[in-house]
């Protein structure tokens, strides 16, 4: 099969998505408009450099020694990597037979059967919960909040290891009521052996600027220490792992 | 068997001369963690604020003091010390701690400039000697250098030759000094001798029977200046302090009779390391007494300095003397040589902080034990003090017992040596051959003559037909030249006192080298797979060249022109082989530039891969800053794939990363740094320099130096002080890509 995938940039040696050293396929085209994405030059669909699947398979191949000796791997994220789940699945497919961990940076909004299928061949998810309150969901994202709890129940189900992501933007996503509530329902789910918190930063502000969009949070600050520690302790309560990513 | 040897395992080594048998029948491999190690004793922390207080001194002024009259010999100068009631190991080079001897058999104007330079006049006297009486190397050199040699030199298509400096990159077994007493070397030197006497004797016999005579001296002249001290060296070291100090004697008194480019250490940690462990077993030291010990010797080895011209620091910037230690790595035998004293000596750098000398190298092998990798990766994120090697390639060439002389040039300790030969500037090759063998700068006619380029476009054939005609040119013009240059360093500048650390029998290299790889590579890669227009001035010489469209650059693991790199290396090496060496030596090479870099750069005109007439070179076999786009790995992924074996002489990469992009936090920092350094030595890469901070750092220390005294960074195969390098090479290191996503 001869599926083409749009991928946006490659990356050698990611140490922020996922355990040991990742070779980090950036894919192309995102459904959502997160407020504070620091890659909005990731979201055009049509965008993107061509690839077959052979040629990003010889592409990550090359590096599978740094993923061996350092307990990593290959990580897919974008953009949302699951928009183009059939050219993944047929990636991961071949580096599946070679012993190469996969992981997945997602925000669990797109599911169709190529997406089922690469969860079967998925090592770790990456899942991305913008926020826990539907309407601030939907303001952060511009998309619908549960089709990414269906995706963590799917999770659930199959026992798919997976690390929760939290971005704390200011005056955004620091309704902490919702974070407490987000931390008792992941408490449900003994699949989640980790949270990651993210602090917001601006560090992709000019590609908004480049690209001519409205940053709507070009006068919010970074989140305090103080801050993102109250969020880490509430989502400490039950007992999971939680991290800070400064 | 000696008293001084109660408790060690018999061997080879009690009949042979044979450090190496010592060491495998007597080391203790450690493969635990670093929990054992303890700080300074207070002895060494004063010690140590002396010595810091001398240093931020020498740094305001340029040097301490430096010897205009009486020229360094190994017994020139009586005991010197600094605060004798608290140095455990002892001896400096001249009667004063940091002052600089001179060494006039080198050249005697170099040695009149360097004075000149911080302000000091040569006596008169010690300047008519070696201008009337006595020839020099310098001397000796010029008067066999043919036109073509002096040409070469002067455009910089061959530079940094040792013609008028100690050539350097030769390491004594100073172990033996320590095992064997001095008598027993003199002893078997005279029965080496004996062998000589033939019934015919041809020159090189004769020559070897005069070498053989100053070997002995030297050695009399080693026992001369240990008494000084008040040690007798004539017997071998008996306790774990002894062990240093004459290990370090045999090393001073080379550093005394010599001032080579790098005069390096060699491999002594795991050596020492046998004593160490005796002595703890039979409960007569402490670990604090062992480390205090290693401290000092460390100490010292800080302190080696050299008097250089202002030139020679623009090649070598930040005063290096290359004092390089070589550590761990893995015995024939499938056990590891990492001992508790290679913890001991990477804890120097927290003990006494980081600093650039002595010359740390790891040898890496993925069959490490896991403690030290993790020790090692946590000391470079700490420190940026070390480099590392891969001791799985070089252990299948050198065995189990070599040193790494400079930066990245294995050799068998005590049985192989080098003529050191700089290194040749392959891109201004490659511009001669676009320019039928003239000079892109001056015009001059410095190659041979054959027709240039006409077209408007370059066409990858023609100039890689061409830029072959200019490589026969340049590699046997090379090897000539250097013929030359060690036959008259042997004559007039011989290495009595290291050779007679050495087998009679060695196997020597001519160690050719390359500058400017990765322009080449980029340059042809740009030919090939873009356009490239050149731009000629009224004399229709090329100058500068116009690219159209793109072209895949090396550093970003990308076949097309990591491919060109290593065909461009494999064939210079093959045209090197051809070549005939003086003293039938083996011709190598390496892909290192120091910090020359910076000068071949400024001697080039512009390059076709869009590099413009002045701009540095990468260092080493860097790919060019910037031009790696797809990450770290894939930036050390084309270096790796450069072939060892058409390289021996060593293949520098120097890597600069963020700590975040390391990792989160400090633990995951250690585990990727150490699965990075795991898969580029798999892949094959020879050697690394690990630099871990942020860009921040280094800007903020051009404008406050006096904040950063202990900065150290590496740069390619050596590490400085960042403050005492110019503000050209500080800008330089600050350019250079930072991996940082």
């Amino acid at each position: 099969m001869s599926v083409i995938g749009r991928i946006h940039s490659l990356e050698s040696f990611g140490t922020l998505d996922g355990p040991g050293i990742r070779f980090v396929v950036f894919m192309q085209g995102c459904p959502l408009r997160c407020q504070f994405c620091h890659n909005p030059d990731t979201w055009e669909v049509n965008a993107g450099t061509k690839y077959t699947v052979e040629e990003l398979v010889n592409e990550i191949v090359k590096y599978k020694s740094y993923m061996e000796f350092s307990g990593g791997g290959v990580t897919f994220t974008g953009g949302e990597p699951l928009l183009q789940a059939e050219f993944i699945l047929e990636v991961v497919k071949e580096i599946k037979k070679m012993g190469i961990s996969v992981a997945l940076d997602t925000s669990g909004f797109v599911w169709n059967r190529h997406v089922e299928e690469v969860l079967e061949y998925t090592d770790l998810v990456l899942l991305d919960i913008k926020n826990f309150d539907p309407l601030v969901y939907k303001t952060v994202t511009g998309v619908n909040l549960s089709p990414t709890l269906k995706f963590l129940e799917y999770l659930r189900d199959k026992g798919i290891n997976t690390w929760v992501r939290y971005v704390l933007v200011p005056n955004l996503t620091d309704n902490y009521d919702k974070i407490e509530e987000l931390s008792a329902h992941l408490d449900n789910y003994p699949n989640v052996s980790k949270i990651e918190i993210l602090g917001f930063h601006k560090m992709g502000e000019f590609k908004w600027q480049e690209l001519g969009l409205d940053y709507k949070l070009a006068d919010t600050v970074e989140p305090t220490k103080e801050e993102l520690l109250r969020v880490k302790e509430i989502l400490e309560r039950n007992g999971k792992v939680v991290s800070l990513n400064k | 068997m000696r008293q001084e040897w109660n408790g060690f395992n018999p061997g080879s080594w009690i009949s042979d001369i044979n450090v190496r048998s010592f060491i495998q029948h007597n080391y203790t491999p450690y493969e635990g963690d670093e929990s054992f190690l303890v700080g300074p004793t207070k002895r060494t922390t004063k010690l140590w604020e002396d010595v810091s207080d001398l240093m931020k001194e020498e740094t305001k002024k340029g040097i301490i003091d430096a010897e205009t009259s009486v020229p360094s010999t190994i017994t020139a100068f009586g005991p010197g010390y600094l605060d004798k009631d608290n140095e455990i190991i002892v001896g400096f080079q001249t009667d004063k701690p940091l002052k600089r001897g001179i060494m006039p058999n080198g050249g005697i104007r170099v040695v009149k400039k360097a004075l000149e330079s911080y302000g000091y006049t040569l006596d008169q006297k010690t300047e008519e000697i070696y201008t009337s009486n006595r020839k020099t190397h310098n001397d000796g050199v010029f008067d066999a250098y043919t036109d073509a040699m002096r040409k070469a030199r002067h455009s910089g298509i061959i530079t940094g030759l040792p013609d008028a400096y100690g050539r350097g990159r030769i390491i004594g077994d100073y172990r033996r000094v320590a095992l064997y007493g001095v008598d027993r070397l003199i002893e078997d030197r005279l029965d080496q001798k004996k062998l000589l006497e033939k019934s015919t004797l041809g020159s090189p016999d004769i020559r070897l029977r005069e070498e053989l005579s100053e070997q002995i001296s030297a050695l009399k002249e080693l026992k001369t200046m240990a008494a000084s001290y008040g040690f007798d060296i004539s017997v071998p070291a008996k306790n774990s302090v002894e062990a240093t100090q004459w290990t370090y004697f045999a090393y001073l008194a080379a550093i005394k009779e010599q001032d080579g480019a790098a005069m390096s250490l060699g491999r002594v940690t795991t050596f020492l390391d046998i004593y160490y462990e005796r002595d703890l077993k039979n409960g007569l030291i402490t670990e604090e007494e062992l480390q205090e010990i290693m401290d000092q010797f460390v100490m010292k080895l800080r302190m080696v300095r050299f008097l250089r011209t202002p030139e020679y620091n623009d090649l070598f910037s930040g005063d290096p003397t290359w004092v390089t230690e070589a550590i761990g790595g893995m015995g024939l035998d499938g056990r590891t040589l990492v001992t508790k004293s290679s913890f001991r000596v990477l804890h120097t750098l927290y003990n006494l902080g980081p600093a650039p000398e002595p010359n740390l190298t790891v040898l890496w092998s993925n069959n490490l034990p896991d403690g030290f990798k993790k020790f090692c990766s946590k000391v470079s994120i700490d420190t940026s003090s070390i480099q590392y090697e891969n001791d799985d390639i070089m252990r299948d060439v050198w065995g189990d017992d070599y040193g790494i002389a400079c930066c990245v040039s294995a050799m068998r300790i005590g049985k192989q040596m080098q003529f050191f030969g700089a290194r040749a500037n392959l891109a201004k090759a490659l511009l001669y051959a676009i320019n039928g063998g003239k000079d892109e700068k001056s015009g001059e006619q410095i190659g041979p003559m054959f027709a240039p380029i006409t077209g408007d476009y370059l066409d990858y054939d023609e100039v890689i037909s061409k830029f072959d005609q200019v490589l026969d040119w340049l590699s046997e013009l090379y090897i000539n030249t250097l013929n030359v240059i060690h036959y008259m360093h042997d004559k007039y500048n011989y290495e009595k006192l290291q050779m007679a650390l050495h087998d009679v029998e060695i196997l020597r290299t001519e160690a050719c080298g390359i500058a400017g790889l990765s322009v080449v590579a980029d340059s042809l890669s740009a030919i090939k797979h873009a356009k490239v227009k050149v731009i000629r001035d009224e004399n229709g010489l090329a100058v500068d060249y116009e690219i159209e469209g793109d072209y895949p650059a090396f550093g970003n693991n990308d076949d097309r022109v990591d491919q060109i790199a290593i065909d461009v290396t494999a064939n210079f090496m093959q045209k090197l082989r051809k070549a005939n060496t003086y003293r039938n030596a083996m011709a190598t090479l390496s892909v290192l530039t120091i910090t020359s870099n910076v000068v071949y750069g400024k001697k080039t005109g512009s390059t076709p891969d869009g590099r413009k007439k002045g701009e540095p070179f990468a260092p080493g076999a860097n790919p060019m800053h910037g031009r790696d786009k797809n990450g770290a790995i894939a930036s050390m992924a084309s270096v790796a794939k450069l072939p060892y074996k058409e390289a021996e002489d060593g293949i520098s990469y120097t890597f600069s990363i963020v700590p975040k992009a390391l990792g989160k936090d400090n633990e995951e920092r250690i585990e990727n740094l150490k699965g990075l350094l795991d898969g580029y030595f798999h892949s094959n890469g020879h050697h690394i320099n690990v630099n871990v901070f942020d860009r921040e750092t280094l800007m903020d220390a051009m404008e406050h130096p006096e904040k950063y005294p202990q900065l150290t960074i590496r740069v390619s195969g050596y590490a400085v002080n960042f403050v005492k390098l110019n503000r050209e090479q500080q800008l330089d290191v600050i350019h250079r890509t930072f991996h940082e996503r």
